[in-house]
């Protein structure tokens, strides 16, 4: 699943990095503490967050993610999506609480690290 | 959507006077085709601005001449036959602009004008073929020897003990910044050959020392990445104010943040776990409890190449 698809089946609007939408999402993970992020997500991995500000794209782009979903409605600002689209990092926001989100990623397929149920 | 090809990028990079041919070959409206076929014949080209007083008057190509040869009109004047009013492309602009133009008109070649109006080139879509595969062939051969510079470092130079020194300088508080050593560090040690497991490791580490200098150093410090053929030693520096009990520092969750750097996401009381997770060794001194310093050793038994 790409992240372009993934805007197919969840309200998602892109914020930066179009041209890098075609990446292949390898899983998810969600969290707002950065150094937990920086710990456990693996690369190819989509990240779900309501920080919005600019170190986010700083913390994607050292683990290599796929991109960024932020929720609840919340804006990267203008720092943060220049940032992005210097680093090629993919930024999505949504209306949706990073519980739904998770759980509507979880449904298409998207499993965390440590998920052996699937 | 596709990914932009480097060869797209460079269409809107190059400009057209990076392209053109700038000897430019032309002739007079006085000029006979049957002059014209010799000139062509000779240079070796297809086509030709028509020029009289410094003014161009319009563009003569090798179909022009087909046409007269088969009417027999070859005694007639250049300027009698020639495309007049040509379209002028302008050597500062992108060749994407030039290549909008040559499937707009369909012409085979464009007369290009500097921004005063002066001619200065002529550019055929060969040129632009041209241009992109020497541009494709420069970069390629740079990159080709910038790499083997890089991995082959370590083995091309001899001494006793070889370092590469990295030096950063962290400004304290300075959150939009933050981040950018770590980067800084993941690219330096990606382009020295390192893997991407090797490189993971050193840039988690380095950010969160990183991070630990913007959120708790006072006066900013110091990070050094001594890079060496069997491992690659972090050193982060501060002057202070110190950590009291190390050993809680250690722990994780433990954080002495305050309030608004942790709802900004940082301060998680990760970020020593996470060098000591990351790395081989780790050694951390706060003497008096006046000043940090942190080293961090990540070995290379595979890790380099």
């Amino acid at each position: 699943m790409t992240l372009e698809e993934l805007c197919h089946h969840l309200p998602l609007e892109v914020q930066a990095g179009p041209a890098r939408l075609g990446t292949e999402v390898t899983g998810g993970y969600a969290s707002d503490l950065l150094s937990c992020v920086m710990a456990q997500a693996q690369e190819g991995q989509v990240w779900v967050t309501l920080q919005s500000h600019p170190n986010i794209v700083a913390v994607a782009s050292l683990v290599n993610l796929a991109g960024i979903i932020i929720t609840e409605g919340m804006k990267p600002d203008a720092a943060t999506i220049e940032k992005a689209e210097e680093q090629g990092v993919p930024i999505l926001t949504t209306e949706l609480t990073t519980f739904t989100v998770v759980g509507r990623l979880f449904e298409l397929g998207v499993r965390g690290v440590d998920d052996t149920s699937a | 959507m596709p990914q932009i090809t480097r060869l797209q990028e460079l269409v809107y990079e190059l400009k057209i006077s990076e392209v053109m041919t700038k000897d430019v070959v032309t002739v007079g409206p006085e000029t006979s085709m049957a002059e014209l076929q010799e000139i062509l014949r000779e240079r070796r080209i297809s086509g030709a601005p028509v020029f009289a007083d410094g003014e161009l008057l319009g563009m003569i190509s090798i179909e022009d001449l087909i046409k007269a040869l088969a009417a027999g009109e070859m005694d007639n004047a250049v300027g009698d036959k020639m495309a007049p009013d040509p379209v002028s492309l302008r050597s500062a602009d992108p060749v994407v602009l030039a290549v909008d133009r040559f499937s707009q008109y369909g012409f085979g070649r464009f007369p290009v004008v500097d921004d005063d109006g002066k001619l200065v080139g002529i550019l055929t879509q060969g040129d632009i073929t041209r241009g992109l595969l020497k541009k494709l062939e420069v970069e390629y051969h740079e990159e080709e020897v910038r790499r083997y510079r890089a991995s082959h470092i370590f083995e091309d130079v001899v001494s006793d003990r070889t370092s590469i020194f990295l030096q950063y300088d962290v400004v304290a508080r300075d959150f939009d910044r933050a981040g950018e050593t770590a980067s800084k560090i993941k690219r330096a040690l990606t382009r020295l050959g390192f893997s991407p497991q090797i490189v993971r490791r050193a840039a988690i580490a380095a950010y969160e020392a990183e991070m630990n200098i913007i959120i708790h150093a006072d006066q900013g410090g110091e990070m050094v990445v001594d890079v060496q053929p069997e491992q690659i030693i972090m050193r982060a520096v501060d002057t202070g104010p110190g950590i009291p009990d190390i050993e809680r520092a250690m722990q994780p969750g433990f954080s002495t943040a305050p309030e608004w750097i942790r709802e900004m996401g940082f301060g998680a009381g990760m970020g020593l776990a996470n060098i000591q997770r990351c790395t081989d060794e780790m050694r951390l001194e706060s003497p008096l409890g006046t000043r940090t310093f942190l080293e961090a050793v990540i070995f290379l038994d595979e890790g380099l190449r």
